[in-house]
């Protein structure tokens, strides 16, 4: 079907307004202002899928994401009156990550302690066999494996990077790192990706 | 590592330059090149994002709301609010989950509506009217897009217009075109200009036509609207507003509203 887009788009936009009079005018008047946590979630819901995938590749478990991404909305909720950025998506993905990253310390210790092995270990690898590498990167399902076995942090920044399409600015302040790690990290991330997409022999 | 930047597109021009210039001549470089864009455009090609379950938006805005209010009587941890809400919690409207990648656009849009609408008080009924226009197209959009198109489906009138009873405050008129060759396939329940309203559809062909039907004293004549290839009629007649869209060519279009003021100009 022909979809004017443009013209659902400012229907829902519409339907959207006119719940929130709704509910502010239902609330015995309480506030003339479109409350707080209204004006929270217009900047943040739509940021909702992109809030997910992270935490989802940050936890590789699906209601974990789930919950951390609750958590974080809460967390950004309170901490929305000190948000004056026009960039909401990687103000909130920042809140995302941190929520994650406490998490994983309280349940995941040990994956935050591979995330160092795993780097030590990572070698450089140039013979990357193109045919395999093409034929792989087609495939979801490899693909999804060779990204889930990726350490913590290399998997962070492609996420952040592929995924999201974030600049090296932006993920380098959203993970509190200088923007030259973010591109050294980046590209090991991307050498072990291909290798594992490579040489590594699906498990039966 | 350079190259890493130059295909994300961080590299400054000098460098791009000089590498691009290194690209040609050096074999290893340019095949880890090509590798690296293989690699991307696996990664990135969508098939490696988790797209939310449907229920997450619903059960953020619950719980953001219960925060929202705890937040306001006491002050509860929000990360304890958090642990007791049940994931299987919904909302019972859930037009939320309706799309969310929609809404993360409409969103953005409604703030920019909301605050033309709030802060100009000078916005004249004519823009309004506009908006009331766009409001109506998206109503009747949404109406075939959700599979939703009526509530009590009939061709019936002695049913369609009985069953608006008790859910509206006014009673609208009901009347099947059938033997002008717009027969009457149904009623639904809409909401538009900060009010529920009667929605009947028509169907011509396969050709669906929506009539938003509510009470308004305010405005008379009439008026013709086109938009992205939908046309749409409104007018006021007996102190109801009317308003007719369809993708139906304009004559006909044109046509059915005549039968409908013909049929309302004596009818209760």
């Amino acid at each position: 079907m022909n979809i004017p887009e443009q013209a659902f788009i400012f229907g829902a936009g519409i339907k959207r307004t006119q719940n929130r009079s709704y509910i502010v005018g239902g609330k015995d008047g309480r506030l003339a202002e479109p409350k707080m946590v209204e004006r929270f979630e217009e900047a943040m819901l739509p940021h909702l899928a992109a809030a997910y995938n992270l935490a989802r590749w940050l936890t590789r478990n699906g209601p974990d994401a789930e919950d951390l991404v609750q958590d974080a909305y809460l967390r950004a909720l309170k901490a929305f009156d000190g948000f004056r950025g026009d960039n909401g998506r990687a103000w909130l993905l920042r809140i995302v990550r941190n929520t994650c990253y406490t998490w994983l310390q309280e349940n995941r210790v040990q994956e935050l302690a591979t995330a160092f092995d795993e780097e030590v270990h990572a070698t450089e690898d140039g013979s990357t066999n193109p045919e395999t590498l093409l034929l792989r990167s087609a495939d979801k399902q490899f693909l999804n494996e060779a990204l889930e076995r990726l350490p913590l942090e290399f998997r962070e920044v492609i996420v952040l990077r592929e995924l999201e399409g974030l600049s090296y600015k932006e993920i380098a302040e959203l993970a509190g790192i200088p923007v030259g790690t973010v591109m050294s990290r980046l590209a090991r991330a991307r050498e072990r990706l291909q290798e594992l997409l490579t040489l590594s022999v699906k498990e039966p | 590592m350079l190259i890493h930047a130059y295909v994300d597109g961080e590299l400054d021009l000098l460098s791009t330059v000089k590498l691009e210039a290194h690209l040609r001549d050096c074999t290893p470089c340019a095949q880890a090149h090509k590798n690296l864009q293989t690699l991307r455009s696996g990664i990135s090609s969508g098939a490696l994002y988790f797209k939310a379950p449907n229920h997450l938006a619903g059960r953020v805005h619950l719980a953001l709301q219960e925060a929202d209010h705890a937040g306001a009587s006491s002050s509860a941890s929000v990360q304890e609010m958090s642990r007791r809400m049940p994931s299987q919690r919904l909302p019972k409207r859930m037009w939320w989950q309706f799309s969310w990648a929609w809404a993360g656009v409409a969103a953005a849009l409604a703030m920019a509506a909301l605050v033309v609408w709030r802060l100009d008080p000078g916005v004249s009924r004519r823009s309004q009217n506009e908006l009331l226009a766009q409001e109506v197209l998206s109503s009747h959009v949404r109406s075939l897009m959700a599979n939703h198109l009526t509530d009590v489906p009939s061709s019936d009138q002695h049913t369609v217009k009985p069953w608006f009873n008790g859910k509206l405050d006014f009673s609208p008129p009901v009347k099947d075109l059938g033997a002008e060759g717009f027969p009457l396939v149904g009623g639904r329940l809409d909401y538009l200009d900060d009010r529920p309203v009667a929605a009947l559809v028509y169907q011509r062909r396969k050709h669906f036509i929506n009539l938003f039907i509510w009470p308004s004293d305010s405005g008379s004549g009439q008026k013709t609207v086109m938009r992205q290839g939908y046309n749409l009629f409104h007018w006021t007649q007996s102190s109801m507003s009317y308003w007719a869209v369809s993708d139906l060519n304009s004559s006909e279009l044109q046509e059915f509203v005549h039968l409908v003021q013909n049929h309302t100009r004596g009818a209760p």
